[in-house]
């Protein structure tokens, strides 16, 4: 069989597989190692880099990729799809794991003594799992599948939350739980009448028979319910903050930058590839104020919290704001302009290099809350002398997340400015520069208390030079994909859906 | 009516009567009992959906779906049960040895 594949061009690998199985792997390893486990950071950041650069370079030479799990075909097999947005999140899943595995190592190892700590022994099979089941998501063909991956999300994210056992910390935690579980039972029920509607859960089989009609619009409204409770998508954001505040800086890395935008890849599957027909103009632009309404709501609370992770944490209420402009923005009258077709790929601009940016940020404060032993606001003066590097890779990536060029989240924004301005929509570009103005306030506020002198008595504890570069390395990443755009905008155009450049309301 | 659309229907009350709780439960506990009710009404109206051609044989995918789903619920319904006790433990006053225990142990208030 390998031979005949290699006769028709196709890659011998299936990477979409690899990228999935091997860290589930190094989760049962790492369960396996106990106290050892924090070995496994280094190799599983290589080779989880390695696997989603193959990955890459598959879908470049090949297009979309489909994977049939043991030689079973749609609508009876499960099938794995690579295009180019799974693989580009792909990338990003292996960049930010690996700074957050990497950024933990020092934490999560065993205590002074070489003793098993509890924390240390929970945390890497959760990290690896959280790793797995994002990187399902990304190449799942299936809306069962992404139900799996969803749920294998949800667990080990709640668990990573709860790590501390502080009774903040539970609190938030089984408050997550709740809405997340609230969530995925919506999409299951929301599957189930897809599933008797049309007969398959296959992304691709589903677009192909999709027709207008009632099941599936409650199907996908069902769905969308569930979906933005688990991606905190207002109204639904109440759960987020505390969760991400209060799980330890490397969880909250990983929970901020990728476990809620798992949810939006699927929001994405579901709007453009399996029925696109059913958004109406009001659909589109009701979902669009809801974003809106998320970026205004998330930057106002943001300006107002005392401690550092909570103000990272609202501003990732308020960048997901963004993601639901491209609802109506998609399309922007592309027949006649096809410059403005732009809105899907900006926002998936924007979701990745806010991913980068946000890993970034929490990474950096992880390191500021170990110098300072909190991360009271306060607290923070001068602490950019003692942690230059950190403190250059918080700003590097505010400047990601305000949207200036010339950053990942510049060239996000600039595409969904064009889009607006060219569909005459031009109330959403108020919104996208009203939002990048009250990201500028948020973030000036530590950033200033970052470079003011100290003056406050006690000692700052050491965090060595290389753990700091691990935030500096993903926030110039998030400014690299401004710098390099065109690459990653070709791979996005890779098994782009149809409806991503004629518009959802057309 | 047919066999399947009664539990169909029994499954949609039972996806309300969870909902409810889930949404107004006033304890954890009753929350996450609510969560499951929510899920076995889901379950119910998806199996009585594999029967609906009365001439065709019955569709075995569901089925499959339901077991992978039961697992899930279960899985959660685990994680949230120890978070709720470990929250009463850390959160609840100490007693005396001997008292009786809160009626509703896992209230998070």
């Amino acid at each position: 069989m390998p031979a005949t594949l290699a006769d028709l061009g196709m890659p011998l690998v299936p990477w979409a597989a690899v990228s999935v199985v091997l860290p589930l792997t190094a989760a049962l390893v790492a369960a396996l190692l106990g106290r050892h486990a924090h070995h496994l950071a280094v190799p599983m950041a290589l080779a989880g880099i390695a696997v989603a650069a193959l990955a890459i370079l598959d879908v470049v030479r090949h297009g979309v990729i489909e994977t049939t799990i043991g030689g079973w075909t749609p609508p009876l097999g499960i099938a794995l799809r690579l295009d180019g947005l799974g693989s580009a999140f792909l990338a990003v899943i292996a960049l930010v794991g690996a700074g957050v595995t990497l950024f933990a190592r020092a934490g999560f190892g065993p205590d002074a003594e070489g003793r098993e700590t509890r924390r240390g022994y929970a945390f890497w099979p959760l990290v690896f799992c959280t790793i797995g089941g994002l990187a399902a998501i990304a190449v799942a063909g299936d809306l069962f599948n992404l139900y799996v991956g969803l749920e294998l999300l949800t667990v080990t994210a709640v668990a990573l939350v709860a790590l501390d056992g502080k009774p903040a910390a539970l609190a938030a935690a089984m408050r997550y739980l709740l809405f997340a579980l609230l969530g995925s039972l919506l999409y299951l029920l929301g599957a189930a009448i897809l599933y008797v509607a049309h007969g398959t859960l296959d992304i691709r089989l589903l677009s192909r028979s999709a027709d207008p009609e009632t099941a599936t619009l409650a199907a996908v409204v069902l769905m969308t319910a569930g979906l933005m409770a688990k991606a905190a998508l207002f109204p639904l954001h109440g759960w987020l903050p505390p969760a991400h505040g209060s799980a330890p800086a490397p969880a909250s890395a990983l929970l901020s930058a990728l476990v809620v935008k798992a949810p939006f890849i699927i929001m994405l599957r579901l709007w453009f590839e399996v029925a696109p027909e059913i958004a109406t103009s009001v659909v589109a632009q009701g979902l669009g104020a809801l974003g809106a309404a998320g970026i205004l709501v998330g930057s106002l609370l943001a300006l107002r919290q005392h401690r550092l992770k909570l103000v990272i944490a609202y501003s990732t209420v308020a960048q997901l704001g963004y993601l639901m402009l491209v609802f109506p923005l998609a399309g922007g009258s592309g027949e006649q302009q096809p410059w403005s077709a732009g809105a899907w790929t900006g926002v998936v601009f924007h979701a990745l290099s806010h991913a980068l940016a946000k890993g970034a940020m929490f990474i950096a404060a992880g390191a500021m809350a170990e110098a300072i032993g909190d991360d009271r606001m306060d607290r923070l003066d001068g602490v950019g002398q003692h942690l230059p590097i950190a403190a250059f890779a918080f700003g590097l990536a505010a400047v990601s997340l305000m949207g200036l060029p010339p950053s990942g989240g510049f060239t996000g924004k600039y595409l969904l400015l064009t889009s607006a301005f060219a569909s005459g929509q031009w109330w959403w570009a108020v919104v996208m520069i009203g939002g990048g103005l009250l990201a500028a306030g948020y973030l000036f506020r530590p950033l200033s208390r970052l470079l003011a002198k100290r003056e406050q008595p006690g000692a700052l504890l050491a965090v060595t030079r290389w753990r700091q570069a691990i935030a500096l390395g993903l926030a110039m990443l998030s400014v690299l994909l401004g710098l390099l755009s065109l690459g990653p905008y070709e791979l996005l155009q890779i098994g782009r859906p149809g409806s991503a450049v004629e518009g959802l309301s057309s | 009516m047919t066999a399947p659309a009664l539990y169909g229907l029994c499954g949609a009350a039972l996806v309300g009567i969870g909902l409810y709780g889930l949404l107004a439960g006033a304890s954890a506990l009753r929350r996450i009992l609510g969560f499951n009710v929510v899920g076995s009404g889901i379950f119910l109206y998806f199996g009585s959906l594999a029967a609906r051609h009365p001439t065709l044989a019955v569709d075995p995918v569901p089925q499959a779906m339901i077991i992978t789903g039961i697992v899930v619920a279960l899985a959660g319904t685990a994680l949230a049960v120890a978070i709720a006790i470990r929250l009463h433990d850390e959160t609840a006053p100490a007693r005396p040895p001997g008292e009786a225990e809160d009626r509703d142990a896992c209230d998070p208030r």
